[in-house]
């Protein structure tokens, strides 16, 4: 049998631990509500110092962490976080995955509760793990100073141990953990950078192990006595509800339990899901037409003809209106980003029972604060009776921050009081998805007579993410110790704010409203649509379609302007150096001014998101309208690196996935239905398609910004650059494979 | 009834034999590393070998499998082509790890028929197989790696021509 990895380990120990301690030691120490968190004692005969940290008296120190491992490699950089404070071996710690609990809500103030998203994981985690780690550690030092009756100053911790090195006396951590609960110290002073041993460095992804023998436990391999699996017949079209359905025929089949309505449709419940998704077929459903006006012609026309109208003023400098009056140039274009799906590879799915007035849920969930809240709404339970087991997930890019599917599997488990475990085909993951939303974007630019850029508008039409969810949003953050009428109240108040115009989702503008070129009259508008399109948080959210916008545009001034478009940025970020480094460390490293084989064009993109400053340069080849991306040379300044293979990676994989949907990726709409099913239609990019990626870190001592998606959005508009310069014709619609077959 | 073997357990299934091969293993069998992605032979998550040859279980009928021998994920660490996945590990690959499984299968395939392959063949086998945190810069890696590991020589591998 092969060695259990660290994150199977873990799991297995949160099972353990929650069994072995009344009512579960880890349900227990996330217990909800105003009381203060539960901490620092000694639990269940282990050693609870915090919300991150349990340490046992068999040594085993185990790290519970609460920004969830879906690729990113957040096992990896918060271990080490904790590891260099702590003083031990990051390879050393049990990982345990943190169950649902307002101790591991994500401190952002965009996000306040338990989530993970926004490339906020290491940002947020960096002083509170540390300090976390660094407190704990003092605890283990008194414990140890206490028992040897030496000055706590003379002791040493190293490699998992106390020492007192004048004596040689040394003991495990495990052999002070018990004892260690009655010290008291204060927050001591964190290390300064010079004395890092684990931060900044490549440490091997913990997680890996596990991942290439097949024990990782995502959420479609739960297994549990007596687990049934069900599947859902889904709406044809968005908006179309059930009239009516005939199970029957199913029911007869082997190992069919149940043929059910739920709220999306007819869920078949079966001994597996083979069983279950054979006999849907069986099901007779009957479904309104729904939405059948929802066309993606018509809702470009639609989108475009919002642009005619003013949106809400998201950033005025200065005065669009004089400039572009007083300008000898004005340019203007428009540019358009379908709907994207996540298309994770694991296609959504999650696991429930219901039992006794309680809730267990085993999901791949990015957000067990949104994901608890929901359950209670649906359920009526108490917080404390809603325990949530975190899975490994295959895949998450935004897709699980909404939490459908859990409640699916909640739903079907409060009706049929048997453990069970919703799976989506890929066609109800291609064809349900909550979707990156489409924009269509108005860009002017006002240049001077020598070519100044004077003036910059950007106009974007496109659905609000938080306005479509405000509400569950809202009934996560507030908490549960408010009367849950005012809960309520509070939340439906956000939510009228926000569909009101009254608050406008700050996601939506990103990479648009924030850039930092310096030009004197700046204006952008959010010109918000309701369209009953389900959308959501795509990796990059909002710059995803802004900075393709905006980039492109860019060098399209520049070329009216006879610029160069790497000059032209550089010269409007003199006052930004961070955002300056990055562009002209891209521009070197890829050979900006030297020649090209013909056919072969280069294109330069940068922007700052996550406040991570970023900038890519690809080399295209374009021969008719087939185009090929085969060097993207990307410079990056994302602050204090933790590891800087897991910013390498990142950066690698956010340009693959950038790539794959810039070039190919579209959901397109036609009588309310998606026309994309599978990876035929909605192509994912594929090795041959991957460029070489180089990565060039700016070393930096400011604090951690984010990693996981800024790679992703330069990925289009620095294609699309390059298509210009090849052809002197601009890309303004993605897919950039549909761009340039109309084209022709 | 039918018989089949799989990492060298024999066992026999009860089930009609048009059902995929993949969910046997996952739900029949336990056997949940080999992994559903697209059910349509697209994405390569489920790729196990039979009688050695790699094999989408999700589009092969289990009764195609009868009397055969079937190899999974699970059964590589036995075998000298661990070397495949010690070097995924060394070159950090994964990411979400969900097409892993998969990758994996097919770079032990690739590798059989090529044992030094090139950049080209490594794209030209690989290519079936989705990952969606786009891992590629890094399986291609793992190959090579790989590759030099299960030679034994050490010896680097022929430089390749760049694109």
């Amino acid at each position: 049998m092969s060695e259990p990895s660290p994150s199977d380990v873990g799991r297995r120990d949160v099972l353990r631990f929650g069994a072995a301690a009344a009512g579960g030691l880890l349900v227990q120490i996330a217990v909800p509500g105003c009381a203060p968190p539960r901490f620092g004692g000694v639990r269940g005969g282990v050693f609870v110092p915090n919300a991150w940290l349990i340490i046992s008296p068999d040594d085993r120190v185990t790290f519970v962490l609460d920004r969830v491992e879906m690729g990113q490699g957040t096992t990896t950089s918060h271990a080490q976080m904790v590891a260099e404070e702590l003083e031990i071996d990051p390879a050393r710690l049990v990982i345990a995955t943190a169950p649902a609990g307002r101790a591991y809500d994500n401190p952002d103030p965009l996000l306040l509760m338990q989530v993970t998203g926004g490339s906020t994981s290491v940002r947020t985690s960096y002083e509170p793990l540390r300090a976390a780690a660094a407190t704990t550690r003092e605890l283990l030092k008194a414990a140890a100073a206490r028992r040897w009756g030496v000055a706590v100053t003379s002791c040493v911790a190293d490699n998992g141990a106390i020492t007192h090195p004048s004596s040689g006396r040394t003991a495990r951590y495990g052999e002070l953990a018990i004892a260690a609960a009655n010290e008291r110290v204060a927050v001591p002073a964190l290390k300064p950078a010079s004395a890092f041993k684990w931060i900044g460095k490549s440490v091997p992804r913990l997680d890996a192990p596990a991942k290439v023998d097949g024990s990782t436990i995502y959420g479609i391999d739960v297994k549990l006595p007596g687990l049934l699996t069900a599947v859902i017949l889904r709406a044809p079209a968005i908006g179309a509800k059930l009239k009516g359905f005939d199970g029957s025929a199913a029911l007869r089949e082997p190992g069919v339990s149940h043929v059910l309505a739920v709220p999306t449709g007819v869920a078949v419940v079966a001994s597996s899901y083979w069983r279950a998704r054979r006999a849907s077929a069986l099901v007779k459903v009957e479904w309104t037409e729904g939405a059948i006006a929802l066309d993606t012609e018509r809702l470009r026309a639609a989108f475009h003809a919002r642009l005619r109208e003013p949106g809400k003023v998201l950033r005025a400098d200065g005065s669009v209106a004089r400039a572009e009056g007083e300008a000898a140039t004005v340019l203007e274009a428009i540019y358009e980003t379908p709907y994207l799906a996540h298309a994770t590879l694991e296609p959504q799915n999650a696991t429930a029972i219901v039992k006794d007035g309680r809730c267990e849920v085993w999901a791949p969930s990015q957000s067990f604060g949104l994901a608890r809240e929901g359950i209670r709404r649906l359920t009526g339970f108490a917080y404390h009776d809603i325990v949530m087991h975190q899975t490994a997930i295959g895949g998450g890019y935004g897709r699980r921050l909404a939490q459908d599917y859990v409640l699916e599997a909640v739903t079907i488990a409060l009706r049929i009081k048997k453990p069970v475990k919703i799976v989506w085909s890929r066609e109800d993951d291609t064809t349900h998805d909550v979707y990156r939303p489409m924009s269509v974007t108005q860009m002017r630019a006002g240049l001077s007579r020598d070519g100044t850029l004077t003036s910059w508008f950007e106009r974007m039409a496109c659905q609000s993410i938080i306005g479509q969810i405000a509400e569950e949003w809202g009934q996560s953050i507030v908490p549960n110790s408010l009367p849950l009428a005012m809960k309520s109240l509070a939340a439906r108040g956000a939510a009228t704010l926000y569909s009101g115009g009254a608050i406008t989702d700050p996601s939506s503008l990103e990479g648009g409203r924030d850039i930092a070129y310096a030009i004197p009259n700046i204006e952008a508008e959010f010109a918000a649509i309701n369209v009953s399109v389900p959308v959501g948080w795509w990796r990059s959210i909002g710059t995803s379609n802004n900075v393709f916008a905006v980039e492109a545009f860019f060098d399209e001034v520049a070329r009216a302007a006879k610029k160069d478009p790497f000059e032209m940025r550089r010269d409007l970020l003199a006052h930004a150096p961070r955002a300056r480094r990055v562009l002209e460390l891209a521009a070197e490293k890829a050979g900006w001014t030297t020649a090209l084989k013909p056919g072969v064009a280069r294109g330069i993109a940068q922007t700052t998101v996550f406040g991570t400053s970023i900038a890519q340069v690809a080399e295209v080849t374009v021969e008719g309208r087939h185009v090929r991306c085969h060097r993207v040379v990307v410079a990056v300044d994302c602050g204090k690196v933790i590891n800087p293979d897991l910013v390498r990676a990142q950066i690698e994989g956010g340009v693959g996935f950038g790539l794959g949907a810039a070039m190919s990726q579209e959901i397109t709409l036609a009588k309310g239905r998606v026309e994309q099913s599978n990876f035929h239609d909605y192509p994912s990019l594929r090795m041959h398609e991957m460029p070489v990626v180089e990565v060039h870190i700016v070393p930096s001592e400011e604090p951690p910004t984010g990693i996981g998606e800024p790679g992703v959005p330069l990925v289009a508009p620095t294609i699309a650059n390059a298509i210009l310069r090849a052809t002197g014709r601009p890309v303004r619609r993605l897919p950039i494979r549909r761009a340039m077959e109309e084209a022709k | 009834m039918i018989s089949f073997t799989v990492n060298g357990a024999h066992h026999d299934v009860d089930v009609p034999d048009d059902v995929p091969l993949l969910w046997v293993l996952r739900e029949e069998l336990g056997l949940t590393g080999t992994k559903y992605g697209c059910g349509i032979a697209l994405c390569g998550a489920c790729t196990v070998h039979l009688d050695g040859k790699p094999l989408r279980s999700c589009t092969t009928r289990v009764g195609e499998v009868a009397g055969k021998e079937v190899t999974t994920i699970e059964g590589i660490a036995a075998t000298p082509m661990r070397a495949v996945q010690e070097a995924w590990i060394a070159h950090s690959t994964p990411q979400c790890g969900y097409c892993q499984s998969g990758q994996i299968m097919s770079a032990i395939s690739l590798l059989k028929a090529k044992p030094r392959p090139t950049d080209a063949e490594i794209d030209s086998v690989m290519s079936a197989n989705l990952c969606r945190c786009a891992t590629y810069v890094r399986i291609r890696s793992a190959i090579h790696l790989a590759a030099e590991k299960l030679a034994g020589d050490g010896a680097p591998k022929e430089p390749d021509p760049k694109p």
